[in-house]
Parts: C-alpha cells; sequence; structure tokens
C-alpha cells in the first residue's frame, strides 16, 4: 500500500494535476448555498460526483438496463455485463486476486455485518476473542457486539495516544492464540489517522487471526493492494468513492469465502430449490441474494475509472498539501484544538472550539456556504476516548482548494462574532 | 440568511447557553430522565421534583449540548417550575408546534411563558436544530411520566 506522508507532498504551487479541471467535472460544486460560492468540506461523509459518473448511470438506465442473470434476452444480456464488468473492475483496482472475491454489497456497513453473520458462524465459538481499534465507526462495533450477544464471543479494544497514534505495542499484547479476528480502520474517519496496516495484518497472522479491513476511509486517500496487504476481508463503500450510494464492496480470500455459509437467503444465490433443501451457489453469487443494486456497481465502475484517471497518488498528494495547510491555519488560532494529530495522517481535520459547540459552528458555517460535519461521526467510543461530546471535521475531496479551507475560516470568524 | 441566524442566535439565548440557569444536579429530585440527541450525541439529565399534587417545585439539569439545546434547557427548568406535570405537558405542545410550524395555533393560557420561549422559535428555519431546542423538554416529559432514559428520535 502507498501513502503519501506529509513530509513528501509536492509543494502547493505545483499540484500533480489540475484541480481548475477537476472541479469542472462536479456538476455540483458550481452551485451556491445560501448566495455563497460551496464549499464543500465533508467528502468524508459522503464524496460528490463527477459527471462521468452521472453519465454511466444516465446511460446504464437509458441503454442498458434490465434485470441481470435472469433473461435471455439482449438488455438483461447487457446489464449483467455492465454489473459483472464493475465487479472486474472493482477485483483489478484493489489487485484481488479474482472477481469471485468481490462481494457487491450496499456500503459498508453491510459488507462487515456479513463478514459477522456469515464468518462468525462458521469460523467464530464462545471464548473466541476478536480485536477492535478504538478508532472504530459504529458499523464496525456494533455487528460484532451483536454477535457477542448471540454466541459469547469477547471483544478487545486496541488503545490510540492522545495525538490519534495507533500503539501496535499494546496492540500486540492484546494479541494471543485465542485471537481469531482482527476487524480494524483503514483510516479514522475522526482523526484521520492511518492505522499501520502491514504490522497489524502480519502480527495478526502471526497469531493465525484474520483481518477484517474498515477501508471506508482508506480506499479514497490511498492506493490499496488487498493481496500485498494480505488482508482477509477488506470493505469499502462506492459513495465516499466519488460513486453512487447503495453499493459497496466486500472483498475477502475465496479460501475463507468458500468455507462461510450465506448470509441473506433469496434469488440467485442458489443452485437447487426445494422445500425440502436449498444448495447454494460458490461465492460471491452466494453472497447476493435478490436484484442486487445494478446501476449503482455500474456507476461505481465509472467512479473508479474516473479516480484511476486523475491517479489517487495524485489525489493524496494533493490532499495531504491541504491538510498541512488546514493544520497550520487552525493552529494559528488559540481557541481552536485540532483533535487527531497522529504522525501520520489522511485528508481529515477534527477540531473544537472554545466557546461554541460543534453543532453551533455547523449552523453558522453552513450559512457562509461551507459544508462540514458535525457530530459525534458515528464514533461515540472514540468521542469518550477524548472526552468529547462532537468535534467539527473537514475532510477533503480531490477537487477541495485552499479557498475551500479559507472559506471555512472566514466562517469561523462569524461564529466568532456571534459567540464571542 | 444572516437574518435567519441572528433570529436563531438572538442575546438571550446566547446568554442561556453560556450562563444556565439551574445547572445543577438536586439530589431531592424526585424525577430524573437523561435526554439524548443521536444526531450530534449531546446528552443531558433532567431532574424534576414533583409534590403530592402533580406541582413542580423544582426543575434543574447538567450535561452538555450546543447552544441551543442547552438555552433551552435553562429555559425550560426556569419555566416549569410552579407549574403542575398537566399544564408543562400543555405547554410542551404549544411550545414544539413553536418550533416546528410556520403558523401554530397559540392558546394564552401561558402567554407570559409563550413569549419567553419565542426567542428559541427561530430554529423553525433549522429544522436539523429542531431536536435541539426540544431536547429538554423532551427529557423532562419523559422525567415525569417515568422514563428515566429518553431520545429525541
Amino acid at each position: 500500500m502507498t501513502t503519501v506522508a506529509l513530509k513528501t507532498a509536492p509543494d502547493a504551487t505545483n499540484y500533480p494535476f489540475d484541480v481548475d479541471r477537476i472541479r469542472a467535472d462536479f456538476p455540483i460544486l458550481a452551485r451556491p448555498v445560501h448566495g455563497k460560492p460551496l464549499a464543500f468540506l465533508d467528502s468524508g461523509a459522503s464524496a460528490q460526483k463527477p459527471q462521468a459518473v452521472l453519465d454511466a448511470i444516465q446511460r446504464a438506465y437509458s441503454e442498458t438496463y434490465a434485470n441481470v442473470h435472469r433473461g435471455a434476452y439482449y438488455l438483461s444480456q447487457a446489464a449483467t455485463d455492465g454489473y459483472e464488468g464493475a465487479r472486474k473492475r472493482v477485483a483489478d483496482y484493489i489487485n484481488a486476486a479474482s472477481a469471485d472475491e468481490i462481494i457487491f454489497t450496499r456500503n459498508v456497513t453491510s459488507a462487515i455485518n456479513l463478514v459477522a453473520s456469515s464468518y462468525g458462524a462458521k469460523f467464530l465459538q464462545a471464548g473466541d476473542e476478536i480485536i477492535l481499534s478504538q478508532m472504530e465507526h459504529h458499523a464496525n462495533i456494533v455487528p460484532w457486539q451483536m454477535l457477542r450477544d448471540r454466541i459469547g464471543i469477547e471483544i478487545k479494544v486496541a488503545p490510540i495516544d492522545d495525538r490519534g497514534n495507533f500503539l501496535l505495542d499494546e496492540y500486540e499484547k492484546l494479541l494471543s492464540p485465542k485471537t481469531k479476528l482482527v476487524a480494524i480502520t483503514q483510516v479514522s474517519n475522526v482523526l484521520g489517522t492511518i492505522v499501520p496496516l502491514d504490522d497489524v495484518i502480519r502480527l495478526a497472522h502471526a497469531q493465525g487471526a484474520h483481518v477484517l479491513v474498515d477501508g471506508a476511509q482508506g480506499i479514497v486517500h490511498s492506493r490499496v493492494d488487498v493481496q500485498a496487504l494480505d488482508a482477509d476481508f477488506y470493505g469499502f463503500t462506492g459513495h465516499k468513492l466519488y460513486g453512487p450510494s447503495g453499493i459497496g464492496a466486500l472483498y475477502g480470500k475465496m479460501e475463507l469465502l468458500k468455507q462461510m455459509p450465506p448470509y441473506e437467503g433469496g434469488g440467485d444465490m442458489i443452485e437447487l430449490v426445494t422445500f425440502e433443501k436449498t444448495t447454494y451457489r460458490e461465492p460471491p453469487a452466494r453472497f447476493e441474494a435478490g436484484t442486487p443494486p445494478i446501476v449503482q456497481a455500474i456507476g461505481l465502475h465509472a467512479a473508479i475509472d474516473y479516480v484511476d484517471a486523475v491517479g489517487i497518488e495524485n489525489v493524496a498528494a494533493h490532499e495531504a498539501t491541504l491538510l498541512e495547510y488546514a493544520t497550520d491555519r487552525l493552529s494559528e488560532y488559540s481557541d481552536i484544538t485540532i483533535i487527531g494529530q497522529a504522525d501520520n495522517k489522511a485528508g481529515i481535520i477534527s477540531f473544537v472550539m472554545d466557546g461554541a459547540h460543534a453543532h453551533d459552528i455547523g449552523t453558522i458555517v453552513d450559512a457562509e456556504g461551507v459544508a462540514i460535519r458535525t457530530g459525534h461521526h458515528c464514533a461515540q467510543p472514540l468521542m469518550d476516548r477524548f472526552d468529547l461530546a462532537a468535534t467539527a471535521r473537514a475532510s477533503f475531496g480531490m477537487y477541495n482548494t485552499r479557498a475551500d479551507v479559507d472559506a471555512l475560516l472566514a466562517a469561523l470568524d462569524k461564529v466568532r462574532d456571534i459567540f464571542g | 440568511m444572516d437574518d435567519e441566524l441572528r433570529e436563531l442566535y438572538q442575546e438571550v439565548i446566547l446568554d442561556h447557553g453560556k450562563n444556565p440557569r439551574n445547572f445543577r444536579a438536586p439530589e431531592d429530585a424526585n424525577y430524573e430522565s437523561l435526554g439524548h440527541n443521536p444526531l450530534c450525541g449531546d446528552r443531558i439529565k433532567v431532574f424534576a421534583k414533583v409534590n403530592a399534587d402533580g406541582l413542580i417545585e423544582d426543575a434543574a439539569f447538567d450535561g452538555r449540548g450546543c447552544a441551543i439545546s442547552v438555552a433551552s434547557a435553562s429555559m425550560m427548568t426556569d419555566i416549569v417550575k410552579g407549574k403542575t406535570v398537566d399544564q408543562v405537558d400543555r405547554l410542551f405542545a404549544t411550545f414544539h408546534d413553536m418550533c416546528t410550524l410556520e403558523d401554530p395555533e397559540i392558546s394564552d393560557e401561558f402567554s407570559d411563558d409563550i413569549d419567553k420561549l419565542k426567542v428559541l422559535s427561530g430554529v423553525r428555519q433549522f429544522p436539523m436544530r429542531v431536536k435541539c431546542a426540544t431536547l429538554a423538554w423532551h427529557t423532562i416529559n419523559a422525567a415525569v411520566h417515568g422514563e428515566e432514559i429518553t431520545s429525541t428520535e
């Protein structure tokens, strides 16, 4: 996996790509909000979509739409080609060994629930331990708690330090032969911390444990190679990768997927059904019951093409310059505290402001056209770790500029005007 | 937008937000409830001392929240003191309408209180913030009706 550290980021005057040209590809960025230019700084929640994705969706519905895997007719075959083509594209993009190792899901949440339910049924039993990190999104906590309550596994939590660095030593102490699975984020959605996955996975495997990576925030800031990582499962979601909502993907090693029972039951995942007995298809079909998100998958394909054309390394480098700029600018203010200053960070910056609650900040900066996320970011245990109820968070996408950061800074002055 | 923001963050609200009244945890309260807003993670605890006649003798709160939710809790705890649980139920219904309806029907039963609470009705222009303004009311409502935990959802 390649991650671009701040120190190696190119100079801001020498962007590796033309950000204005990229912005022109995203129609929504041209619309004003409350009469002000939009400064969209919430790509960590969901990214905006380039025209190429919108066109692909429009084309799919107007030219090649029918249900997949069913009809003997032309359109059904065309839709199936589009859907399965998307699977192949995802597999190539993250370097899976085979397209059959890619299961389409609704999002990362459903990918993790699938693993918790299906992998859990086959591989986990009472007394087994799994390890999560303190930075997990609720999506990578709650499914495991539900499984714990069902079958009696134990959940251990790998800690971070006050700056948000993942503590590899402490994690290593939690690992034991009882550890069966490590489920961990690649990048914290609140702190921006990049988890040292190579080490996390190597150490887990040394104990015979499998590793599930929540790549929701990781895949948008770095090149992902699941084979080089040696991840056993890797989940990501399309809508944060400039694609449509309603589509996510779960990568799983075929040797594991083959042993796992179905997740949901229904059409398309069966070989033969009688009222006495049903036999199931091989992965990935086994895990895709019912009509899948056909056009969403085709839209995701277009999004990956777009990201690949820009170059995710270029995106990461660009975001690193923005992160450095935003960190420097926010640090100039004594009333602002940046939450999460890990040594290795992706383009996410959380902060709190003296005298103003994050929710109030969100409302006031919105009036200036600045869209940021405020609240607990679906990571309440992490908020508790820092004794916070909420933070404000700016997260960067490929289309953001220093002007967006400046707009945020100016909008924060409005907050001071009101609360000062 | 600036006008709407100014209406939302009026001086009275900022004052109550910064210097909340009744911000304490009275030991003699016989009802309490934890209210939380899952949207933002805010949690406040509301306490009430209700006598045998159903009269609220004391009300207070603690916890943390945004300026709107703290100001609302501060004003609410002032206003409900000396009222019966039934009266507070009716006042809450009216206040809720003020926060959500463009043209609410306001009875004149509590006209002085309604005048005070009007400063919070600016949330009408900010649908995402209605729950901030009503959290404390939901919570005291839950407390005096015997629910220990409530949520704005």
